[in-house]
């Protein structure tokens, strides 16, 4: 009788719980499996089930060939450079903006037409093929440049940080001005260290950004030992694939035999999207509780 | 979140405050706030080189784009590109692929996202609803070539989406093949990627509602399915208006990236849509000012159709974006 009635209390929470825990397996299940390929040796996937949560036999054999026979590394040190430059633009550029709309319009006459100005970028763009042509007018084709300046400010970021900036007291700031402080003091002394967890929200918009950019450096870099990670991943994963999935390796004939081409293709595969989307996921548990707040200024304020 | 709610309070009185006319004339704000104004002017220069030239170039619409002679040199030709994009035969092809898509995205991923952010809100077991959170947000941060291999990986013919359609009895194909196929496959391929990300700001409107009056209906004997009808889902309608009037506005602009890495001519027929068409014809085939015009086309209908969707709900709802 107790039991019925307590089961009864909770059917509610019992039924989500069983469904958000199928949704949580479809959720891991994509990953798990490349995890669980990348880890195996090709020929135990041949004889592999095909719905696959662990490795079959153990071995690093892919990623070993995907270090030493792809230029995944040269991705890597093309990605850290651009993220390195471009958050360092990003993130001054886009403090500079916040700091400058956190102002109040009585007292400074230009914020008004500043603030339609930028807003009218979020839903207006000249478009994909003007910005192509602004881009090789400037000569920056091939250079890193090319994929760091055209995005260096997001106005949506840039409101984010506003808010924030304005929950900071005004009296602060005053003081530092009686005590003689240029905007650029009160900006990196005063709110800079204030608005830390904000920062890192937006960084971290930013860093993802720069980090899963494919499309761009598509455009703007021919040059092959520049382009970044997920350029790479595009050449190597999407194109293989179109074309029949041969041209992943250079010279895997030496490592295995051509009956297991497809095997090691796949767990190759398998390992760079691996190598390609744990980083994020590394640093992500430490940036989760700060979402929330993000998202939710960002859209109320947008 | 509730210090959350006194910050924004904080700011909406600001903003009241700051709509005080400023009357002070141009010379004597100079001369006040230069170096403000010296200190933003390398932004200012950012947004007039890489968002407002680019306008400026859009004009090349209206001209016959020569390399040779740049934007500004390149003669006028009228209408003569949107003459000649609504003569190409598949013009509707390519609005129709458009609309589908971005209606069923809006569709499903808001009815995905609003069931989903209501379960994580009605559960009482805190700490199922933390990892089950955890676990839906994170495939958000997995890049979409990533994203997009792993799915075409999954529509091969021993791929899982086979496996899963030979448990009803379909036989395998490559679902990348079929027309038919690309807008389930891809909707799956957002859901997955996108469903636990969007579902955060609706699941922090509900965390906003007055417990209070939870705790009046249930004097009344409402039950919880009851209460979620009838407090929570109407409780966050301003945050869905809101985000509702924002993806009317993007209808259009349905992103290309997915879908240039996902489709192949085979299935053209269903999977090309404007931006992509934009991408080939500009980028790949390089007619330039022919494609720009197209691109403008897209995002004038798009702010057509923002405007028009915010008018609607500020009269009928009161709520506004702009």
């Amino acid at each position: 009788m107790n039991i019925v009635r307590k089961l009864k209390k909770n059917a509610l929470d019992i039924v989500i719980s069983v469904i958000l825990f199928f949704l949580s397996i479809a959720m891991l299940y994509p990953m798990m499996y490349e995890l669980a390929v990348s880890l195996s040796t090709p020929e135990s996937l041949v004889t592999a089930p095909r719905i696959m949560w662990f490795t079959q036999e153990f071995s690093t054999l892919s990623y070993e060939l995907l270090f030493r026979e792809t230029d995944v590394l040269t991705g890597y040190k093309n990605t850290l450079i651009i993220m390195a430059l471009g958050l360092v633009i990003n993130m001054v550029l886009t403090m500079i903006l916040a700091y400058f709309l956190s102002r109040k319009s009585y007292k400074v006459k230009m914020k008004t037409p500043v603030t339609i100005m930028i807003l009218i970028t979020m839903y207006f763009s000249g478009g994909m093929i003007p910005r192509f042509l602004l881009v090789r007018d400037l000569g920056l084709f091939n250079s890193y440049w090319s994929v760091i300046l055209p995005g260096a400010v997001s106005t949506y970021n840039a409101i984010l940080l506003r808010s924030f900036y304005q929950s900071i007291p005004d009296s602060l700031e005053e003081s530092a001005e009686l005590d003689g402080a240029g905007h650029a003091t009160i900006l990196f002394k005063i709110y800079f260290p204030l608005s830390k967890p904000a920062m890192a929200v937006v960084a971290m918009y930013y860093g993802l950004d720069h980090w899963n950019r494919w499309f761009e450096p598509s455009l703007y870099l021919s040059d092959t030992t520049k382009h970044p990670l997920a350029l790479m991943l595009r050449k190597l994963l999407i194109n293989t694939q179109a074309a029949g999935a041969t041209t992943m390796l250079k010279s895997s004939q030496a490592y295995v035999s051509h009956l297991l081409y497809d095997e090691i293709n796949t767990s190759m595969s398998a390992a760079l999207v691996v190598v390609a989307t744990v980083p994020f996921l590394l640093i992500y548990p430490f940036l989760q509780k700060h979402f929330q707040t993000g998202i939710m200024i960002g859209s109320l304020k947008g | 979140m509730s210090r959350f709610m006194t910050r924004l309070r904080a700011n909406i009185n600001d903003s009241r405050i700051e709509h005080r006319a400023n009357t002070m004339p141009w010379k004597k704000d100079l001369k006040k706030n230069w170096g403000l104004y010296l200190f933003v002017l390398p932004v200012i220069a950012y947004y007039l080189v890489f968002c407002y030239y680019p306008m400026y170039g859009a004009t090349i619409a209206f001209r016959d784009y020569n390399p040779a002679k740049g934007i500004l040199g390149s003669e006028w030709v009228g209408l003569k590109h949107f003459i000649s994009f609504f003569s190409y035969p598949d013009v509707g092809r390519l609005f129709r692929n458009t609309m589908i898509m971005s209606v069923v995205g809006l569709v499903v991923g808001r009815s995905a996202s609003i069931g989903l952010a209501l379960m994580f809100h009605e559960l009482r077991y805190k700490r199922l609803k933390k990892i089950t959170q955890t676990i839906s947000i994170f495939p958000h941060f997995i890049s979409m070539v990533v994203t997009c291999t792993i799915c075409m990986q999954f529509c091969m013919t021993d791929g899982l989406f086979n496996i899963i359609l030979g448990w009803f009895g379909v036989a395998p194909k490559n679902l990348l093949g079929i027309p038919e196929a690309f807008v389930p496959v891809r909707q799956i391929m957002h859901l997955w990627r996108s469903v636990g990300w969007d579902c955060i700001i609706m699941l922090a409107a509900m965390s906003g509602v007055d417990q209070q009056i939870y705790e009046a209906a249930r004097l009344d004997g409402c039950g919880r399915i009851q209460q979620m009808r009838h407090i929570t889902l109407p409780a966050i309608a301003p945050t869905r208006v809101i985000t509702l009037i924002m993806a009317v506005g993007s209808l259009l602009s349905v992103g290309c990236e997915d879908i240039i890495l996902l489709y192949n001519p085979a299935i053209y027929e269903t999977a090309d849509v404007i931006s992509t068409y934009v991408y080939r014809k500009g980028l790949v085939e390089f007619s330039f000012s022919y494609s720009t015009a197209v691109g403008l086309i897209n995002s004038i209908l798009n702010i057509i159709l923002l405007l028009i969707a915010n008018k609607i709900s500020k009269t009928v709802t009161e709520t506004s974006l702009l």
